[in-house]
């Protein structure tokens, strides 16, 4: 039952960029860059956060497990309550003027930095789809 | 039980660790209410001489508040929103009574250069619409990065125009360098010619209009009520927010000295002091990410006259300052946990106005 379940996985991933190829690996340096600039006066170096007010990226479940809300909010800015490992937040994040590119970067950053760990890149394609 | 004591003692000395909170108290002997409604970033609001209200929201809206009422105005140059730039501050020529010009402070993508920086431009309101607009400064080269444009603007009582700019992200390329744009506070006169006596007029390949150097990123600048200084605040990096008098030709230090550090942790200098550059008349420690900035020059609030109010953003609260002897002597917290603080106002009034994110204005108020 495992190795089968194993070569369906790989089969099911196939379609996907790995994290460990080349393309995954400068995108993520690529959005360390764009993190430095946009986000880290809020969400700290270390992804943490500021309690109460900026919620936390580092072992966040909220980014971790709504891929396409996360990329809205980097995308468009955010406002109203979320709940983001038990705990309420409710500031707004201003829209950032960021590209579709610098987006998929940097998410591509936050969901690999502090423990967090996303095999299935971002793209500038899946990012131009998501609406407001 | 032990395991679960442990527990207990763990979190709580991580929670110690790793958030250096601030200590200022909280000051309940005050009220507000709220005046302007439903705001996103009100980064800059002004007064007219018939008490209605001028509001510049970040995005680039200039709102005309009137009779409880909102009107986007019409003619606004073309705004660089992107991360810290956007629609910055505004403030009124000191005869706008007689010549009704208007600065405000943007960050803009004029130039060859891809990205932008900050622009300063005067104009005069007429039905509703910006006219006459002239562009006294643009900040060059335009660059992508996200933070640090500034942008304040205030008079002093000769007349002269004030203005800053943040380094854009290069702190160590901009600031120490007078030849470029950046981590300055610089010194106009009002139709934006370059004053005789700025201090860096004789040297062949400094920007003119420099003032003073080694800044960071002002986000709070106000004429002193009473000495007629022209006083600023800026950003540190992680601690080290300061609070400066304005001085011709002075270094403020950035990023040769400071009491702060790197976000990520790591130290940026051993050094928080040096011949020939100033010294802060005030820091903090944690960063309180200060923007706006007013003294209390009425007599509306017992006991507050003198005192200087400091924006904060990160801990949300206005931060009252008690000066004494030419140093901050006592911190407490205004309007606590209302939200991210960006401007404050005196107004003409005599009460004072707060600009705060995803709330509006609001309005101080003594406690009834």
């Amino acid at each position: 039952m495992y190795p089968f379940f194993l070569i369906f996985l790989s089969f099911w991933s196939c379609n996907d960029v790995k994290l460990q190829q080349p393309e995954f690996q400068e995108s993520i340096q690529r959005g360390a860059v764009v993190f430095e600039d946009f986000c880290m006066q809020c969400h700290m170096a270390d992804g943490k956060g500021v309690p109460k007010a900026f919620p936390p990226l580092a072992n966040s479940d909220y980014l971790m497990k709504k891929r396409k809300e996360s990329i809205k909010a980097i995308k468009f800015g955010m406002s109203g309550e979320i709940i983001v490992n038990g705990q309420k937040y409710n500031t707004a994040m201003a829209p950032l003027g960021l590209s579709n590119k610098e987006v998929a970067d940097v998410m591509n950053y936050i969901t690999n930095s502090w423990g967090n760990k996303n095999d299935k890149m971002v793209t500038e394609d899946e990012v131009s789809k998501i609406q407001q | 039980m032990i395991s679960k004591r442990l527990y207990f003692l763990s979190l709580a000395f991580l929670s110690f660790l790793s958030c250096a909170q601030d200590k200022n108290p909280v000051n309940t002997n005050h009220d507000y209410e709220v005046v302007v409604p439903e705001l996103s970033i009100p980064w800059g609001f002004v007064f007219l001489p018939d008490n209605s209200m001028i509001i510049n929201e970040k995005e680039g809206k200039m709102i005309h508040f009137k009779d409880g009422k909102k009107t986007n105005i019409e003619g606004v140059p073309e705004v660089y929103n992107r991360g810290q730039g956007g629609l910055l501050d505004i403030a009124l020529h000191p005869k706008y009574k007689e010549n009704g010009w208007i600065y405000i402070s943007y960050a803009s993508s004029e130039g060859d250069d891809n990205g932008g920086h900050t622009a300063i431009l005067r104009a005069k309101l007429k039905n509703n619409k910006l006219v006459d607009k002239q562009l006294l400064y643009k900040a060059t080269p335009n660059t992508t990065r996200g933070q640090h444009f500034g942008s304040r603007i205030a008079f002093d009582n000769e007349g002269y125009l004030y203005f800053t700019i943040g380094e854009r992200g290069e702190e160590n390329v901009n600031p120490q360098d007078i030849t470029r744009d950046g981590g300055k506070v610089y010194r106009l006169h009002d139709d934006g010619s370059i004053p005789s006596d700025n201090p860096f007029v004789n040297n062949p390949n400094a920007k003119k209009a420099i003032y003073t150097y080694g800044n960071r990123n002002p986000q709070g600048m106000v004429l002193h009520p009473t000495t007629g200084e022209i006083w600023t605040h800026e950003h540190g990096p992680r601690g080290g927010d300061e609070i400066n008098i304005v001085k011709a030709g002075a270094n403020y230090g950035w990023p040769v000295i400071t009491y702060g550090i790197n976000y990520s942790g790591t130290k940026i200098t051993d050094e928080t002091a040096r011949p020939g550059m100033e010294q802060p008349l005030h820091y903090w420690d944690p960063s309180i990410a200060p923007s706006g900035m007013a003294f209390i020059s009425s007599d509306k609030y017992p006991g507050w006259k003198g005192d200087l109010l400091v924006g904060s953003l990160k801990f949300q609260y206005v931060d009252k300052c008690v000066l004494k002897d030419g140093k901050v002597v006592k911190e407490e917290r205004l309007l606590d946990g209302l939200g991210r603080v960006r401007t404050i106002n005196e107004g003409p009034d005599g009460y004072i106005y707060v600009g705060i994110e995803n709330l509006g204005i609001v309005k101080l108020l003594p406690k009834k």
